[in-house]
């Protein structure tokens, strides 16, 4: 279990735009009727995507609302699901460095080592200008591309320090480098071409 | 002998080629898909079962004998739902299916819904696969404008297709905290019985699979029990996807036989152990909750769920992480210790109490900060969270400690030893 509290520092109130009101809406809509409190997550991370990142109180309040639950039922969900940021996030990049075994094995400990000096020594802080923030997280489900972070909706993988340095150089500078593999590798195929599909892998992109 | 690129069903599991409608139509999905739903339900749940199918998501259930759990007539919905929530570390293989060949799970998805007379399925992506999502979703529209989904759709079931998300949590994957989940709940697992099949999703019958084993069921209709059946070996047949990952020279994700031998795959596949084989140290063949294994068990090691079952670890979801001698593997298993710890839902003692405890006394016992007796105490906390929780997250965490114990005890005590031996050489 992790402890998760909701930040002290809040907006006074969160409204949905346009779209993503009838976004959430059509969400709701994939649900039987009566059990609309399915939505609950998406509208939270459709929320926390809205609002730089991270999930405010009063937008936990605004969809217990729409979903007709109690609003301590959706304050459990949002401090039960570690995706929820319960703190303003970097506006330039929230790096999630995996630091779980398959990745420690190749070298994750180092990307974590690169955040602390350069973003902040501890996790779930900005750094000074406010742009950058990190965490380490759990298993990301790209073990076989390790060690990698995600940041927003990317990952970026294969990496050495120096190759997440570049990472973090895209974002600082506004032109992030191409998300996946940083030593040009296709997915998950070995690195220097397919053992197995030879003939699939000729057909082209 | 490795199996041949005309018996693979991945395809497209890199991504060279289109993942869209186009791409998948030309590799062979959605071939014939209406003539195998006019066989019947019987007949797909025969075909399932005799493919020798086991479930894909960790723990070996057979497919086809799951599905005829699914009630024949009941006045309540019933419900596919497919467990995408892939987190088990060194699982990486669902996250391939979605992005590269998501018709393969679309497909799959109505046939399955089908036998078990489903008109809806919903998928649980873990929330970290955003992109992964928005491809399958992509690729669900594409299903939808072609009518090969939908109401009224050309295979004469109606069947919808709906994307759900999380947002971090491994304990999800466990298909009743999924199902809470998926409810708008924290996903804590519940007490079994009733089984899902009886009470799952909203109350309704529901039947929880894992991606993989879905995404196979098209081609094994189609090709028929006995193609699938006829590769891998007895009781553990078929292809399957393994991932490996750690200090081989190439980590990948390959498809393979299952029954395939390690040293085979890591040398095929991944350019063998970092070093060379003689550099092993240890296997962690089927993601973190399966206990490693050292190099000299894995010398002959097959892959599959008896042989490894039989050697006290297991096949999980073929989550091949490889370790060289340069591990500290005390370290890398008080990492998994922190994974869940991190990970525990809370709601059993043994399990939120003795994840933290087990993390703790592995962080002192790689440095050698401890007794040697309290090897054996942390043993018998192991077995006091084993079997004595409501889901297997318990064992999870409990297995690679005890795995780490039967098979590295001498580092462990040489660990103490140093440390105590400084501890002394500091004091005089
Ligand atoms: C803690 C825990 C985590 C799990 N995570 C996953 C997962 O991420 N994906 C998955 O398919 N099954 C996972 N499972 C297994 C599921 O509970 C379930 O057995 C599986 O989805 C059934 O599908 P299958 O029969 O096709 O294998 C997990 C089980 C436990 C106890
Ligand atoms: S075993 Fe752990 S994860 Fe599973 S229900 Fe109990 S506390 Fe939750
Ligand atoms: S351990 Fe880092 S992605 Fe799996």
């Amino acid at each position: 279990m992790a402890v998760r509290r909701i930040g002290p520092n809040q907006p006074a109130s969160f409204a949905f735009t346009p779209e993503n009101e009838a976004w959430a809406q059509a969400t709701i809509a994939k649900y039987p009727p009566g059990k609309q409190a399915s939505a609950v997550i998406p509208l939270l991370w459709r929320a926390q995507e809205q609002h730089d990142n991270w999930l405010p109180e009063p937008a936990m309040r605004v969809v217990a609302d729409m979903l007709g639950m109690a609003h301590i039922r959706v304050y459990e969900v949002a401090t039960f699901y570690t995706m929820f940021q319960l703190s303003p996030v970097g506006k330039q990049a929230h790096v999630q460095v995996c630091g779980t075994t398959p990745c420690m094995l190749r070298g994750a400990e180092a990307l974590v080592e690169v955040c602390r000096h350069r973003i902040h020594h501890d996790p779930h802080h900005l750094s000074e200008d406010g742009n950058f923030s990190w965490e380490e997280v759990e298993c990301l489900g790209v073990c076989a591309n390790a060690p990698m972070v995600q940041i927003f909706k990317d990952t970026y993988e294969d990496l050495t320090p120096a190759l997440f340095e570049k990472v973090l150089d895209g974002f600082a500078s506004g032109n992030p480098v191409k998300a996946g593999s940083q030593i040009g590798r296709q997915a998950s195929c070995p690195e220097g071409g397919p053992t197995t599909l030879k003939d699939y892998a000729k057909a082209g992109k | 002998m490795a199996l041949q690129d005309k018996d693979r069903i991945f395809k497209n599991v890199y991504g060279f080629q289109d993942w869209g409608l186009e791409g998948a139509r030309a590799r062979g999905a959605w071939d014939g898909t209406k003539a195998l739903i006019e066989k019947g339900q019987d007949w797909i749940i025969t075909e399932m079962k005799n493919s020798g199918l086991r479930g894909r998501g960790g723990a070996g259930f057979p497919t086809g004998l799951k599905w005829s759990f699914m009630p024949k007539s009941d006045p309540r919905p019933s419900y596919l739902v497919i467990n995408a929530d892939e987190s088990e570390p060194g699982s990486c293989k669902d996250r391939e299916i979605m992005r590269h060949d998501p018709h393969l799970l679309i497909e799959g998805a109505l046939l399955a819904s089908f036998a078990m007379r489903a008109h809806a399925c919903y998928t649980y992506v873990r929330g970290e696969f955003i992109r992964e999502r928005e491809q399958l979703q992509a690729a669900v529209d594409q299903a939808y404008a072609a009518k090969l989904i939908g109401k009224n759709n050309i295979h004469g079931w109606d069947f919808d297709f709906y994307i759900h998300h999380g947002a971090g949590a491994y304990i999800c994957g466990e298909e009743t905290a999924l199902l809470e989940s998926l409810e708008g709940k924290k996903g804590q697992p519940r007490l079994k019985p009733p089984f899902p099949a009886n009470a799952g999703l909203y109350g309704a019958p529901t039947t929880v699979n894992n991606v993989e084993s879905i995404a196979v069921v098209g081609d094994i209709l189609r090709r028929g029990a006995a193609w699938f059946a006829g590769i891998g070996k007895p009781n553990n047949t078929g292809t399957k996807l393994f991932q490996i990952s750690g200090h081989v020279e190439k980590p990948c994700v390959v498809e393979e036989e299952m029954g395939i031998p390690l040293r085979e795959l890591l040398e095929r596949h991944a350019g063998g152990v970092r070093g060379g084989w003689d550099n092993l140290l240890a296997v962690i063949p089927g993601g973190s909750s399966m206990p490693l294994l050292p190099a000299d068990i894995c010398q002959d090691l097959t892959l599959d769920f008896d042989t490894l079952s039989k050697l006290k670890s297991g096949m999980g979801t073929a989550a091949v992480i490889v370790m060289d001698k340069s591990t500290d593997v005390i370290a890398a298993i008080r990492r998994i210790a922190y994974f869940y710890k991190h990970e525990s839902c809370g709601q059993c003692t043994p399990c939120r109490e003795g994840c933290g405890w087990m993390w703790r006394v592995l962080q002192r016992m790689e440095r050698g900060d401890a007794e040697k007796r309290e090897i054996d105490l942390l043993f018998d906390v192991t077995k006091q969270v084993e079997g004595h929780t409501i889901c297997a997250l318990g064992d999870a965490a409990a297995w690679p400690v005890q795995g780490l114990i039967r098979h590295f005890r001498p580092v462990m005590e040489e660990r103490i030893e140093r440390h105590q031996a400084a501890l002394k050489q500091a004091a005089e």
